[in-house]
């Protein structure tokens, strides 16, 4: 087990350095940073030549590339162009998204599984047609329209909730905005579950606990979910860094200031520094949560397991 | 039971957001209408640091036109330029300038603003070294060239036209003649600076402090700031309300959505979607009026394409096959109008507004369209490609409606394709290395009311925005002499000879005049939008 979380430790080295050098050359090729900043005109070239001198823009860009890797080992993100510190956006960014996304997985752990639990033991009922239409419904309406929609419904017509989230983004506020966020997963939980279930139900080990005389919740939850649960929670694993990056089209909707709207904010005004800074930082939630999910297979099924 | 976990989820939910609501809007309902209440207001998160010399676009000079106050200050319904901490502002030859400040102005900590508070801030900003954005507005200052040298370094650090002469006096002496010089003093890049901007420059930052009717009681970056009106701000334009909380808003639609729902008092833009249902929602609080914005199609000079004897009469009928009307009127919901001159209806007619000055030339006319661009020896290469950038605005909208139109004027639908740029960043790039193949998309927003403002940087050989690198020595001559000239009123008429010039030239294509559009909720009234189309946030009563 150690030798395999530190062979992917170790995995993940190739994988971050790939990952950040494509960011950079992809922000890099999109123009040069510095003319939209005056904006509808030219800046004068003295000043330019300075803040590209500020920024290391004057530098080729494989330079550019070491030196802020350099700098990023030992902390240091960079400074956005309004002339705050990266770390300080992150700072401020990050708690909001994992928030947002401990709401939204949470939904997808409770309300999905639990749906997709009842659907599959009850497969071919009339609970589970109606879940599932429900389901097709959800995966088949885009996340803003379902967003727009309750923001209105709840928002403006009934006077439920506050349309926007405020600063301080608590966990109260986001809860609309997480089950925006989660909906569509949520989804893809309850369907994977039911299938999963379903199909667990008839082997053989199932049978011999229910023969055992075991009592039906036990017989569910000790020996039917848990071995049903391993693609579930592939599934899950993956969808953190999804949801963490993905968040924009929520975040927009709901104004969150959070990861999704930096990101944004850094591609339109072309910002390195925050872009790439930030990407790293989801490259890492990924692959730790990837890392996570590999040792829970071993928690979930003893017969999986890692020399 | 799956209905029963739905609806307990639900009604969770519900029960958790009224909690929420419950908490949250506590603080705003204390006072009626006795000017200590608190409005808030959509904003967008400034793009620079917070520095007077540093903000060139609307969101930070939203900020600093509620903390700070100038020589002068731009009247927010005439856009006239009036003293306000200047007591005069003498000169005998147009060139050089001495200032008295007004007695009596502190800054909201205490500091007395003083000649020095002026002439510290001015270096400050024009000195390259600083990197501010806005340091070409000290240009016309003598010794600008050795503070802010177009390449190397700097061999000054203060500007040797500026001295101060005692506490309430400095003379400014500009490299050149300039008449409307202290005109352009209400621009917030000649505000004073405390002593503390340049002792403690980071603490100022993270909380600005200024000589305005408001200070900043908290800023956090990139969310809100919060400003408590300065109760003992000495000017006469103090605040009628208690405070602004500005909110930065990830998208307009969101804060108009907020603004139905009770939870902001004040949008200052209204988003392009939302135009056809404003009267609907807001009825009669919903404000649309002239800001000091042009929009205009502009052309590459340096392409020889573009510079032959007859592409005066090309641009000139590409104009007369714009149907301007029936853009404003379809696409924009008469939030534009059609413009018939190079400046802007803000000027008013004595500040060199002239209506119709474009003539014939920017009236729809497809016949005639036709017949000037066949004599101009037809459309460069055939085509034209209008570019503009595609992630702000509703850019692509108009230039798709301006192409169709051009199109149907000249029964060709290959006459004109748009050429959709991704990003601004891109976009100014492109232009900054002289890429751009044909016409190109161009706003103007004014930086003070003058028709100075509206020409000379735009149209003059080598001027810091003449993008296209338009170059006309009539024009040039004009726009000197218009300068040199000590009666306002002649300097006017000056450079409207030079917009002649430009409209006889076609120099750029006008557009439409752009109008700021707000709307506001029931508690606020007296709403006003200045002709920057920022509210006048200090006017607005709360209750």
């Amino acid at each position: 087990m150690g030798r395999y979380v530190i062979r992917r430790l170790l995995q993940m080295i190739p994988v971050f350095i790939g990952a950040t050098l494509l960011i950079f050359l992809m922000v890099n090729v999109m123009g040069d940073p510095i003319a939209g900043l005056c904006g509808d005109r030219q800046c004068d070239p003295a000043t330019a030549a300075q803040l590209e001198k500020e920024f290391g823009l004057d530098k080729p860009v494989w330079q550019q590339y070491l030196t802020y890797m350099g700098n990023v080992f030992t902390g240091d993100f960079g400074t956005a162009f309004n002339g705050q510190p990266v770390t300080e956006l992150m700072a401020s960014a990050f708690p909001v998204t994992i928030r947002l996304t401990i709401v939204a997985i949470l939904f997808e752990i409770v309300v999905g599984i639990v749906l997709g639990v009842v659907t599959g033991l009850r497969r071919g009922r009339p609970v589970d047609t109606g879940v599932l239409l429900l389901t097709l419904v959800v995966i088949s309406v885009p996340t803003f329209v379902t967003g727009l929609l309750l923001q209105l419904l709840l928002g403006v017509e009934w006077g439920w909730i506050k349309p926007s989230v405020s600063t301080e983004a608590t966990f109260g506020e986001l809860i609309v905005p997480g089950l925006v966020l989660a909906s569509v997963s949520l989804a893809y939980v309850t369907r994977l579950t039911r299938t999963s279930i379903a199909e667990n139900k008839r082997s053989d080990y199932v049978r011999t606990a229910v023969a055992k005389g075991l009592p039906r919740r036990r017989v569910v939850t000790r020996h039917l979910l848990r071995n049903s649960l391993i693609p579930v929670v592939t599934f899950i694993g993956t969808d953190i860094g999804a949801l963490m990056g993905g968040a924009i089209v929520t975040e927009r909707i709901f104004n969150i200031h959070g990861v999704g709207f930096q990101l944004y904010q850094g591609i339109l005004r072309q910002n390195t520094q925050t872009v790439v800074g930030f990407v790293t930082v989801l490259v890492l939630v990924f692959l730790v949560a990837n890392l996570l999910v590999d040792l829970l297979y071993a928690v979930l099924d003893p017969r999986i397991r890692y020399a | 039971m799956r209905g029963a976990t739905h609806a307990r989820w639900a009604a969770l939910a519900a029960a958790a957001a009224l909690t929420a609501t419950a908490c949250g809007g506590g603080g705003s309902d204390s006072g009626s209408s006795d000017g200590g209440a608190v409005l808030s207001s959509s904003w967008g998160d400034p793009q620079n640091p917070l520095e007077p010399a540093n903000t060139n676009e609307v969101q930070g000079g939203k900020v600093l036109d509620m903390i700070f106050r100038s020589l002068k200050r731009y009247n927010p319904e005439t856009g006239a330029a009036e003293d306000m901490l200047a007591q005069k502002i003498d000169t005998t030859d147009s060139q050089n300038f001495t200032v008295t400040v007004k007695d009596g102005w502190t800054f909201s900590n205490g500091e007395k603003v003083t000649a020095k508070s002026f002439v510290d801030a001015w270096n400050y900003g024009a000195s390259l070294k600083n990197n501010q954005k806005n340091a070409y507005f000290f240009q016309y200052i003598d010794g600008y060239d050795q503070v802010h040298p177009e390449s190397g370094k700097q061999s000054a650090d203060t500007l040797s036209g500026l001295k101060v002469v005692n506490d309430k006096t400095f003379t400014v002496k500009l490299s050149q003649k300039f008449s409307t010089f202290p005109d352009t003093l209400g621009y917030p890049a000649y505000a004073p600076l405390p002593q503390a901007f340049f002792s403690d420059h980071a603490g100022w930052l993270k909380k600005p402090v200024g000589n305005g009717p408001y200070t900043i009681e908290s800023y956090t970056k990139g969310s809100q700031m919060v400003l408590k009106k300065w109760d003992g701000y000495p000017g006469d334009d103090k605040a009628q309300n208690g405070g602004v909380t500005l909110k930065v808003y990830t998208d307009n639609n969101t804060a108009y959505t907020d603004l139905l729902a009770g939870n902001l008092d004040l949008v200052d833009d209204v988003p392009a979607a939302q135009l056809k249902n404003v009267k609907a929602d807001l009825g009669g609080r919903y404000l649309n009026t002239p800001a000091g914005i042009i929009q205009t199609l502009a052309f590459p000079f340096y392409d020889p394409k573009w510079n032959t004897a007859g592409s005066a009469k090309v641009r000139t009928g590409l104009s007369r096959a714009i149907d301007r009307k029936q853009i404003t009127e379809t696409i924009f919901q008469k939030t534009r109008t059609p413009a018939t001159d190079w400046t802007s209806p803000v000027l008013g007619k004595e500040g060199g507004f002239q209506d119709g000055l474009c003539g014939d030339a920017c009236d729809y006319d497809p016949a005639e369209a036709k017949k000037l661009i066949k004599e101009g020896g037809g459309l460069p290469g055939g085509q034209v490609k209008i570019t503009y950038n595609a992630d702000t605005g509703s850019h692509k909208q108009w230039v798709d409606a301006v192409c169709n139109s051009i199109n149907n004027a000249l029964d060709n639908d290959k006459a004109c394709v748009g050429n959709p740029v991704g990003t601004f960043a891109d976009f100014r790039t492109q232009i900054g290395q002289r890429k751009m193949s044909g016409p190109f998309r161009a706003g103007w927003q004014m930086d003070y009311p003058l028709i100075q403002n509206f020409l000379q940087p735009l149209y003059y050989t080598n001027a810091s925005s003449n993008d296209g690198k338009w170059s006309n020595k009539q024009f040039d001559s004009l726009v000197n002499q218009a300068n040199a000239e000590t009666d306002t009123a002649k300097a006017v008429e000056t450079f409207q000879k030079a917009e002649e010039v430009v409209r006889d030239n076609m120099a750029a294509i006008p557009l439409w005049y752009q109008n700021g559009s707000a709307g506001y909720s029931e508690r606020l009234s007296n709403v006003k939008l200045n002709p920057f189309s920022v509210p006048v946030y200090n006017e607005i009563k709360v209750g």
